[in-house]
């Protein structure tokens, strides 16, 4: 690569890094919400283009689908239904006095960050070469899915867990009355309308990306978390368009569901402490399939927990 | 041959730059939230079809083409059903006022 | 300066906004956008130790991209959990504020838990 063309594209990449700061301080400094959550939604489809930039195509799709996605429909329902208390709010603007240690606090902590990135040891160490050379061990050739299930598995298992915890977490905040029914509002759309129409169509390709994109990561960039995120989306498109509604909270079925993920891994990873050397070791030649198998029952928890956090605690009593 | 394809490439991609650049000029200037969306989605769809025409060229394989045209695809249907949503929205806001 | 570098005073500058925004903004959801972009800014650096820990053929160093991952997941479920609170806090006193002595506002509902 010629000085040239090396210098272009780090111009390319200084424009995207004062693109996607510009997101960040209107994020910030917006006087009203709604323009303040639609800063963010860009910010963060901007930061997937800094991810691809930073060569972490996995993490770019979670940060588009997770990261922007689904966190842009849960802070703008959330800025919609609070749009009536918002005038109180804007009167209790804090004081000079909490804005300048404020400023002082964020820039020396940015200061400190900034020096730190300039002082990083050069070699960086790196843990690549001891992820590479363990990738025997599974014969998958994305090392970030490696990594996510064979090497750090039992933090992907615990993780599960917390989004579970998330989802009790929001569930018991249920007033007394709905306990145990369904979430959000009955949505109707006109059954002749565009959003039936799309909600119709988009479903069967979006299940048939996520189910790819969790199929793909073996080999190529994807994930389970991502697939899960898309199947979430169709999901929750199809009951925003009242094509659907909302499950009850007690049904069984959704709870087996939530349950199917964490359940999977906990048994193969009690397996490998009964059959094999340690909790979750897997055994060279099942290695793939325990992983395929883990990973299937992960995304369709996923999905549902995911919905189900977006959805939020319920608001009818079940027979409605 | 590859240079032509080149040549198509960059043509294709600044067209499709130059409709962005458009698109995001008439969400500006424009007065009214039904002429927005007008400048936006026309200007998005075809500036995005024409860079993924651009981009067509660079595709390794025949699924890696098919699929960017599926990513153009699903962007004209999920850019047309949200700007008739916030059409309507809008002139039900319109109405009320 | 390399592309890393770039991204990470990009992250630096990115953590220092947000924590600005979770300290003056009064209202709670401009707290909880600002704390997101808080932690984006963390894992944009967590991207850049990766980056420049490309090795053994990667174009990064897996495991930072793979906790990172991981905690895009949590923070998404933590966002979650802090906008039911959020909620339920204004359908309980009718106003979404975190001062104790604010009076309810108008759609309150104190006496239905």
């Amino acid at each position: 690569m010629t000085f040239a063309s090396m210098s272009f594209a780090l111009a390319l990449e200084i424009v995207l890094a004062a693109v996607v700061l510009t997101g960040a301080v209107w994020t910030v400094a917006s006087r009203e919400t709604l323009p303040a959550v639609a800063g963010f939604v860009a910010y963060g489809l901007l930061l997937s283009l800094v991810w691809v930039r930073l060569g972490a195509p996995d993490v770019a799709l979670t940060e588009a689908a997770i990261g922007s996605g689904l966190t842009g429909a849960l802070l703008v329902g959330a800025a919609a239904r609070l749009r009536s208390g918002e005038e109180q709010i804007v009167m209790e603007r804090p004081g000079m006095v909490l804005r300048v240690l404020a400023t002082m606090l964020s820039t020396t902590v940015a200061a400190a960050l900034a020096a730190s990135v300039l002082l990083l040891p050069d070699p960086a160490p790196t843990l690549a070469p001891a992820a590479a050379e363990n990738a025997v061990a599974t014969s998958l050739g994305n090392p970030v899915t490696n990594v996510l299930m064979a090497f750090r598995a039992m933090d992907t298992m615990l993780e599960k867990i917390v989004l579970l915890l998330a989802l009790i977490g929001v569930w018991s905040l249920t007033p007394d009355r709905f306990w145990g029914g369904r979430p959000g509002p009955r949505h109707h759309a006109d059954p002749q309308g565009v959003l039936a129409f799309v909600a119709r169509v988009l479903p069967p390709v979006g299940i048939i990306v996520g189910i790819y994109i969790l199929w793909t990561s073996a080999d190529h960039p994807g994930g389970a978390f991502q697939g899960g995120t898309i199947l979430a989306a169709m999901w929750l498109l199809v009951m925003m368009a009242g094509l659907a509604d909302t499950p009850p909270v007690s049904e069984r079925r959704p709870r087996l569901l939530l349950l199917a993920g964490p359940m999977v891994f906990l048994i193969v990873g009690l397996g490998g402490l009964a059959f094999g050397d340690a909790f979750l070791a897997y055994p060279m030649a099942y290695a793939k399939l325990l992983i395929l198998t883990i990973e299937f029952a992960m995304i369709l928890t996923i999905a549902v927990t995911l919905g189900l956090l977006v959805a939020g605690p319920p608001e009818r009593e079940c027979g409605s | 041959m590859s240079f032509a394809l080149d040549i198509v490439t960059i043509a294709a991609v600044s067209a499709g730059a130059f409709f962005f650049l458009a698109g995001t000029v008439g969400l500006l200037r424009f007065p009214d939230t039904l002429t927005r969306l007008h400048a936006l989605t026309k200007a998005d769809n075809l500036g995005l079809g024409l860079m993924v025409l651009g981009l067509l060229p660079r595709t390794e394989s025949l699924r890696d083409g098919i699929k960017l045209i599926c990513v153009w695809v699903i962007v004209l249907l999920a850019g047309a059903t949200v700007s008739q949503l916030i059409a309507y929205a809008a002139r039900r806001e319109g109405s009320r006022q | 300066m390399s592309a890393a570098m770039v991204f990470g005073l990009c992250a630096a500058v990115a953590v220092g906004l947000g924590l600005y925004g979770v300290i003056t903004n009064p209202q709670p959801l401009r707290k909880i956008l600002a704390f997101n972009l808080l932690g984006s800014g963390v894992f944009l650096l967590f991207g850049v130790i990766a980056r420049r820990g490309a090795a053994a053929g990667f174009g990064g160093d897996p495991i930072p991209q793979a906790l990172v991952i991981t905690g895009i997941v949590v923070a998404f479920s933590a966002t979650a959990l802090a906008i039911a609170l959020l909620l339920r806090l204004f359908q309980a006193t009718g106003s979404a504020t975190l001062r104790a002595d604010a009076p309810p506002g108008a759609g309150s509902d104190p006496s239905r838990p």
